[in-house]
């Protein structure tokens, strides 16, 4: 044999069987490790803490200071729990409707145009039947703020179903016209003649309003988000319509060959997702401020996508993450009050997700000896 | 001036950020990565431009620190969705998130203040005189020039270069690419980097030649507008020069309209180009329903080489 062929066989060979040949380590990646630990929303949350600690120190206040002013504004007294429990009640119902369509990857980021529509369409029956008794008022604003929700989310469904259009864009670019349609109707024919000029409807009666808890804010839209993620969670458990989404969510070309209607499931979702969002934009009208304005929702939609995504889209964990992000949006309320901006919540909520779905991929790697 | 050189020269003001962000994005997808976070990274171009320029006085250095800033935020996104193969909607999702938080954040303290000066225009003498040509560029500042020739330099680098040849194939096929011995990972990461990057450019743009001082959330979605342009352009920088100018105009018509004393509604002439982005896409996917539509062809699948890297 020559030496050429030694060589030769050498590289043919996959693990040259040389003694004294050190293991070593390698990086390798596990596509099949999909289940990520529970521990990963735990930890995204106390590494976006330590990297927003970085630019509250740069603003040069103490990150400790913040954290604690935050905390104790968000669940340290009794109003600011109300407080918090009042915002996480849209969160809640806009995360619901998210997760449903996350079930089968139809990204909808439009819950702040379906939220704002369904206030509008919930604002439009005390305007043009402002005489109706409590129960007549209450239930047809709320069948008008889900249909309304419903309907943007249908905008958003037609255009992904039958043209091929990203819902992302159209769910986002709904969320621009839905706003100005608010701006319109705030400054131009709903527009209060008694409220000095200030844009905004005519306040509601206490007919037009939701009932509340004792002497708090915190409204019966509560019981809606709870009774909607009771529904969620026995329809995704129980149900023919349940399994579907599952199937898709796991395997969308196996579900198209099992002859599911995927086309048909994203409408549904899409109209579920709208007004589920729409009905939160009712509750806020009616429950919290009791006119239609502008800046109805602080980014509620927005939130409400990190709300799903760290619930895992669980309908327990929903409750949960809802509750710590309405949290998040009272505390950074409060901290305005040691100068700080409240967007400061809005950048814990950015870097909560990137550490999130950062930590959902790390853990499928793992470290394996080679021989 | 009539009033169609006068749309035309705000279509082109308008436009020149759309069109660098659609560049940007046009590279990232390119190379098969999904750019959703262009809304933040404009931002956080637009307020870091306003936070240097205010702060030292220097336009060059602002400039320099908008893309420092972003292009680091597109080797996050580039970490994020190449090595750890993160989905790529989410990350650009949480780019959108925390870029318009961070901004927020940042820029309070300077919200409102005006900035030193605007982008330096560029005087063509002797342009000036020709009628229409020298109204629309006569003075277009550096920025614009900058666009401009940076299409070309895009075009032919895609088109008519290895390197181009590279990037097509890391988008479309990368396992293919990387048989045939292309760095996947460097080519990616490379090309989001630098589109990230474009994108902040054009969100110091916005403050320089456009809305000249800094509000919260001041580029009002243009970012979203670019990621549809990016598909209206089908991945084309030629393309993406008529896209942006045509949604330049779209956006300045609602303030012109007004200005002439329309009947319309100022809010329903701001919903114009949100409403022209979901009609054109509609329209062009139903054209395209049984034709390919240009996407590069692996555009939001993570490369997994079989456990070697």
């Amino acid at each position: 044999m020559s030496p050429k062929n030694i060589s030769n066989a050498a590289v043919l060979d996959p693990v040259p069987a040389k003694p004294g040949n050190r293991s070593k380590l390698r990086l390798e990646y596990d596509s099949s490790r999909t289940r990520s630990p529970w521990w990963t929303p735990v930890l995204s949350v106390i590494l976006a803490l330590l990297l927003c600690a970085v630019f509250i120190a740069a603003n040069g206040m103490s990150p400790v200071v913040v954290y604690e002013k935050m905390f104790r504004g968000a669940f340290g007294t009794s109003y600011g729990l109300t407080e918090t429990m009042v915002k996480a009640i849209p969160l809640l119902l806009c995360g619901l409707g998210i997760a449903v369509a996350y079930r089968i990857s139809v990204w909808n980021i439009g819950a702040e145009g379906q939220l704002t529509v369904g206030a509008m369409a919930a604002t439009a029956v005390t305007i043009y039947f402002p005489d109706l008794p409590s129960f007549w008022s209450i239930s047809l604003m709320l069948v008008f703020g889900t249909a309304a929700g419903a309907l943007w989310g249908l905008m958003t469904a037609i255009p992904r179903t039958h043209f091929g259009v990203n819902e992302l864009i159209t769910s986002l670019m709904l969320n621009y016209v839905a706003l100005l349609a608010l701006d319109y109707v705030v400054f131009g024919p709903w527009k209060d003649p008694k409220g000095f000029n200030f844009p905004g409807s005519p306040m509601f009666t206490a007919a037009q309003s939701l009932p509340v808890l004792g002497t708090t804010r915190l409204h019966i839209g509560l019981i809606f988000g709870l009774v909607a993620v009771a529904i969620y969670y026995l329809m995704i458990k129980f149900t023919r319509w349940g399994y579907e989404l599952r199937l898709i969510g796991a395997n969308p070309t196996a579900a198209r060959y099992a002859g599911i209607h995927i086309k048909r499931h994203i409408i549904v979702v899409m109209l579920i997702s709208g007004g589920l969002a729409g009905i939160a934009g009712m509750a806020e009208v009616s429950g919290v401020t009791h006119k239609l304005m502008q800046g109805i929702s602080p980014g509620y939609g927005y939130t409400a996508i990190i709300v799903a995504w760290l619930a895992k889209l669980n309908p327990l964990g929903l409750i949960v993450t809802s509750i710590l992000f309405g949290g998040l949006i009272v505390g950074g309320y409060s901290v305005q009050t040691i100068g700080l901006p409240s967007s400061i919540s809005e950048m814990l909520q950015g870097s909560i997700l990137f550490f999130l779905i950062a930590g959902d991929m790390i853990h499928r790697f793992r470290f394996r000896r080679s021989a | 001036m009539d009033f169609t050189t006068q749309l035309l020269i705000a279509a082109i003001s308008a436009g020149t950020p759309l069109l660098l962000a659609t560049l940007g994005g046009i590279l990232n997808e390119r190379a098969g990565i999904i750019q959703l976070g262009a809304e933040g990274l404009m931002l956080m171009g637009a307020v870091t431009t306003c936070i240097i320029y205010i702060r030292s006085g220097s336009l060059l250095l602002a400039l320099l620190a908008a893309v420092a800033v972003t292009a680091l935020l597109g080797l996050v996104h580039s970490f994020l969705t190449v090595t750890l193969r993160a989905n790529q909607t989410m990350s650009g999702l949480a780019m959108t998130l925390f870029g318009s938080g961070l901004s927020a954040y940042l820029g309070k303290s300077i919200s409102g203040l005006p900035l030193p000066g605007t982008s330096p225009k560029l005087d063509l003498g002797w342009v000036k005189s020709v009628p229409v040509i020298g109204d629309l560029f006569g003075r277009l500042d550096y920025l614009t020039w900058f666009s401009l020739l940076l299409v070309l330099v895009l075009h032919l680098l895609i088109h008519h270069t290895s390197w181009g040849l590279h990037l097509r194939a890391v988008g479309d096929s990368p396992a293919t690419a990387d048989v045939m011995g292309i760095r996947v990972q460097l080519i990616r990461y490379s090309y989001v980097t630098a589109g990230a990057a474009l994108i902040g450019l054009a969100g110091a743009d916005m403050v320089l030649a456009y809305a000249p001082t800094w509000n919260e959330g001041l580029t009002a979605g243009r970012g979203w507008i670019a990621v549809g342009l990016v598909i209206f352009a089908r991945w084309n920088p030629l393309r993406a020069l008529f896209c942006a100018y045509f949604f330049g105009a779209l956006d300045s018509l609602g303030f012109r309209l007004q200005l002439l004393g329309s009947a319309i509604p100022p809010y329903f002439l701001k919903m114009i180009p949100y409403v022209v982005t979901i009609l054109v896409l509609m329209y062009l996917g139903y054209r395209n329903r049984n034709k390919p539509s240009g996407t590069p062809e692996s555009l939001g699948t993570p490369y997994i080489r079989e456990q070697r890297f």
